[in-house]
């Protein structure tokens, strides 16, 4: 079996796509640690980088790291991924929400 | 003549039915990895549900302390950097684990347990720090969500710990066999799947309780 070839679901990955995920991972977790440490930026910037480079270093590590993508023997995990996404949109959108309209309709 | 075509043909037959099995087992783990998935899906909702109850309760402090000033960054970047580093020792593992070096296995696998151990204590540590200051997690609605998420999400390393040891006697005792590997796969899914949630936890609950 070569390296690259499905397994359980799951592809392997290599040395290189394993080093390459991680310095990306190093990068990417710096760079918002570093911006709020420094106390330097406004809370804006800060915000928009902290949640940007969140967002990207999840889908390096799904992709580095959990192998997900979008070939065939990943379709059912992708498919199962993009559902409990939806579902965590809602309850986490939908409580900050509710409370917050909640919050302002008490006062 | 007739037999040794009959013969020829069992062998076949066998041999189709060898390949067969063998798909099929192939098969069997293929969804059992899938199934593991699924598991880890439902895990996400569970976190949502808790990162949901952290949202609502921040501005909650109850005159106690807000996540300003209550949290050092550079002892959350530690514990970051400790998971991220076990993250691509596991990595390692299932490489050497696809090269059927039972060796290599077992000594990234307790590299991974030692950098996991100290995400924990470090955690512990903290938790405890916290407590001890007065700050436990019935002192105010933003810490017991602050207990609650940080804690739950300390709690599934802890069980990918005892995962990690359980998995050294199973490999030790039987070998890279084709249930090992498997196991070691959902393994490896699950200890990735909480370095991701981590991402999560150190930018909602430290960097934005740091600016907000």
């Amino acid at each position: 079996m070569s390296g690259q070839t499905s397994h359980g679901g799951a592809s392997h990955g290599s040395v290189k796509s394993y080093i390459i995920g991680f310095l990306l991972c190093v990068v990417l977790t710096l760079i918002p640690f570093g911006m709020v440490m420094s106390g330097e930026f406004s809370n804006l910037t800060n915000i928009l980088t902290i949640v940007a480079t969140a967002i990207v270093q999840i889908y390096v590590q799904l992709f580095f790291f959990l192998h997900l993508d979008t070939s065939s023997e990943q379709r059912w995990n992708l498919v199962a991924f993009l559902f409990s996404l939806v579902v965590i949109i809602v309850v986490v959108g939908g409580s900050i929400w509710i409370m917050r309209e909640l919050n302002y309709f008490m006062m | 003549m007739h037999t040794d075509t009959h013969a020829l043909d069992s062998q076949a037959l066998d041999h189709e039915t060898l390949e067969d099995v063998e798909h099929e087992h192939h098969h069997l783990t293929e969804m059992k990895v899938f199934g593991f998935w699924i598991y880890l899906m439902t895990d996400c909702v569970l976190f949502a549900c808790l990162f949901a109850t952290f949202a609502v309760l921040v501005p909650n402090t109850a005159g106690g302390p807000a996540g300003k000033g209550l949290f050092a960054l550079d002892f959350v970047l530690t514990e970051t950097f400790l998971l991220l580093f076990s993250s691509i020792t596991y990595g390692f593992v299932i490489l050497a684990m696809h090269k059927l070096k039972i060796k290599q296995v077992a000594f990234w696998l307790i590299v991974t347990a030692l950098f996991g151990i100290g995400f924990v204590a470090m955690e512990l540590w903290e938790f405890n720090h916290l407590i001890h200051q007065g700050y436990g997690p019935e002192r105010s609605g933003f810490l017991s969500a602050f207990f609650g998420l940080v804690g739950t999400h300390g709690l599934h390393v802890s069980f990918g710990l005892v995962w990690i040891f359980v998995m050294l006697i199973h490999i030790a005792k039987t070998g890279l066999t084709e249930t090992n590997q498997m196991r070691l796969m959902c393994l490896s899914l699950f200890w990735h799947f909480l370095d991701v949630v981590w991402i999560c936890v150190f930018s909602v609950v430290y960097l934005f309780g740091a600016v907000i």
